[in-house]
């Protein structure tokens, strides 16, 4: 096969729709865990349940668009229900333990979705009007994944929005500095984590819907997720925003770059982009030395 | 205690089951062994007890750098399935002798250890849990595409049938036989691990899960500690890892799965963390929960994960944990 200039345009393009993926899962994982110092073991089954909740009010409404709003909404509400009845207990008992307790989480969401929805993996129809090629001016291009691009960098300039320019991000930024001083200046620490814990998993749910008409849906699809999400964030830097998209769109295109010049490397990609990072930078591309020390 | 509380000390002599409970936890290595020779008897049936002897010698392993050292690390599959291809395929394919094979995966886990503890060991705190999954899921890549491996369907034929050392003879198509073999290796390795627990390096990863920045201040080297802890337990999870490979005559891809590291992660814990025979414990109850479950339901995996999430709600120290407070809160 011939690298041409349209070919690698192409798989760039390609790569950056992975990225943006993987970027909406770094940044839910990220947030969490510099709120709440958890690291969201459950992650990736957020993002499966959400594929699954989207797959099934896709179905109910007859609307994808409807999909793409609901299954976010009604597992940030899962998620919320989980950081205040599981989670809570656990905080001041040191970082194992939610850790610990999210990951026996992701067993019970797995085994739950393989009971409601079967074991073996679902298609999911990409909507009609995203169907087809867009042409790009040097290539067409798949429309859906155009798409996809677009609502991950809207949905993270909102999120900027909210956390630089809003006075809920005002407490989350002061929250993931220092949550003792925060709580005795008034504010109600643990009602800003349970909305971020629901923020977090909301996003991991949309991740999930948007990711569905590219490879279905399935209830394993969150496990080598949650690996991605892992890698990302700790090339990114934990806690950092700009990390996370850096780094979620740097291992998307590498990944599909991969792909075409040498598959059998395409796996393992990021973690030799991890490893090379861990060695040179060990706090991530974005991360502050010294944070979660 | 007694030193530390002088009201202890003035008390009654102690009962007769917390004295023989002292003298057991003092000749430990020797209890452990004494049980296990006779364990084969106490199971509906014998490879269910292979099983558990193998399972608790990979938490053995795990324990050490978790209960021991303090570190979480989500990646023990990758020794446990390097170990275990190693031998399958020295033994498969390369028609090695069992006690070369052994030993040999033990190095390769070792090796393996040492490069993913070089790396994960630069992170601090909460990191070394991703990085060690993130590492381990690279291992999984790089064995499944092995040409040698046998990928999907994993690797068969790893057939040891009949054991000779020094004139003794043991058939391993007999499960009871099979069960000696075995605990021979995990007698060793329980002997090997009180003494490492007992040497000054015992204090030392101790003294690191204690307290990090009172160990350093102390001249401790916690970098080298702990990648020494981290390619130790390798070691243990290795041989468990080659020691199954023999047990199954076979080697299912299943085992570098993401799973088998939060599996590990879940006999500890269930069986108690930091304790020397917890791990055993959590072993037997997690596969005779799993037995029991799949018997009963198909979706045994929603038991196992409920009941994990329950212990770490309510019983953070482990069944044989708090088993071990109660007797010492008696005395």
């Amino acid at each position: 096969m011939e690298l041409t200039f349209d070919l690698v345009a192409l798989q760039l393009f390609t790569g950056l729709a992975l990225g943006a993926i993987y970027v909406l899962l770094a940044v839910g994982l990220s947030l969490i865990f510099g709120m709440l110092t958890v690291v969201n073991f459950a992650h990736g089954a957020f993002f499966m349940v959400g594929a699954y909740v989207g797959l099934f009010a896709a179905e109910k409404t007859g609307s994808f668009w409807l999909a793409l709003v609901i299954a976010p909404m009604v597992v940030a509400a899962f998620g919320m229900a989980c950081e205040r009845w599981l989670i809570r207990p656990l905080y001041g008992r040191g970082i194992d333990y939610p850790l610990l307790l999210t990951f026996g989480l992701s067993y019970m969401l797995v085994e739950g979705v393989r009971i409601v929805w079967g074991k073996s993996g679902l298609p999911f129809d990409t909507p009609e009007l995203l169907q087809g090629a867009t042409n790009l001016g040097f290539a067409d291009f798949p429309t859906y994944r155009l798409f996809v691009i677009a609502v991950v960098a809207v949905l993270l300039f909102v999120l900027w929005l909210l956390i630089e320019r809003t006075s809920f991000g005002l407490i989350v930024r002061a929250g993931a500095r220092d949550p003792v001083i925060v709580r005795v200046l008034g504010v109600d620490v643990s009602r800003v984590w349970l909305l971020v814990f629901g923020v977090g998993t909301g996003i991991a749910a949309l991740a999930g819907v948007l990711s569905a008409p590219l490879q279905g849906v399935s209830p394993e699809m969150g496990t080598s997720v949650l690996t991605v999400a892992f890698v990302v964030t700790v090339v990114g830097g934990m806690g950092s925003l700009m990390g996370a998209v850096v780094a979620g769109l740097l291992v998307g295109v590498v990944e599909s770059m991969a792909v075409l010049i040498f598959p059998e490397a395409a796996k393992v990609s990021m973690f030799v982009i991890m490893a090379a990072v861990l060695l040179i930078r060990p706090q991530g591309l974005f991360g502050r030395a010294g944070l979660m020390a | 205690m007694s030193a530390i509380n002088p009201t202890l000390a003035a008390a009654p002599p102690r009962s007769l089951p917390a004295n023989a409970f002292a003298a057991i936890a003092k000749h430990r290595v020797l209890a452990t062994v004494l049980f296990f020779a006779i364990f084969p008897w106490l199971m509906p049936y014998q490879s269910l007890a292979i099983n558990i002897l193998i399972y608790g010698l990979f938490a053995v392993g795990f324990n050490l750098l978790f209960g021991y050292t303090g570190l979480l690390s989500f990646g023990h599959a990758a020794f446990l399935g390097v170990g275990a291809y190693t031998a399958g395929i020295l033994i498969a394919q390369y028609q090695m002798p069992w006690w070369a094979a052994v030993p040999a995966a033990i190095v390769a886990g070792c090796v393996v250890a040492l490069v993913m503890g070089l790396l994960a060991i630069r992170t601090r705190g909460i990191y070394f849990a991703m990085v060690t999954l993130a590492l381990s899921q690279c291992v999984y890549f790089l064995i499944y595409q092995l040409p040698a491996s046998g990928g999907e369907n994993g690797l068969r034929g790893v057939n040891v049938a009949e054991v000779s050392l020094f004139g003794l003879k043991l058939n391993l198509l007999d499960p009871l036989q099979k069960y000696y073999f075995v605990f021979a290796f995990v007698a060793l390795a329980l002997w090997l691990l009180s003494r490492i627990l007992a040497s000054p390096f015992g204090g030392a990863i101790e003294a690191v899960r204690e307290n990090e920045a009172r160990a350093r201040a102390c001249g401790f080297d916690i970098e080298r500690t702990k990648l020494l802890a981290f390619v130790l337990s390798a070691a243990f999870c290795a041989l468990a890892g080659a020691l199954n490979a023999i047990h199954l005559s076979s080697v299912p891809i299943e085992t570098l799965h993401y799973a088998t590291s939060g599996m590990v992660v879940m006999l500890c814990l269930l069986g108690g963390m930091g304790t020397y025979f917890g791990p055993f414990v959590g072993a037997a109850l997690f596969l005779l929960i799993q037995d029991l479950a799949s018997g009963w339901t198909e979706h045994w995996q929603l038991v196992v994960g409920a009941v994990f999430v329950f212990v770490v709600l309510f019983f953070p120290n482990g069944v044989w944990g708090t088993f071990l407070q109660k007797v010492s809160h008696d005395r």
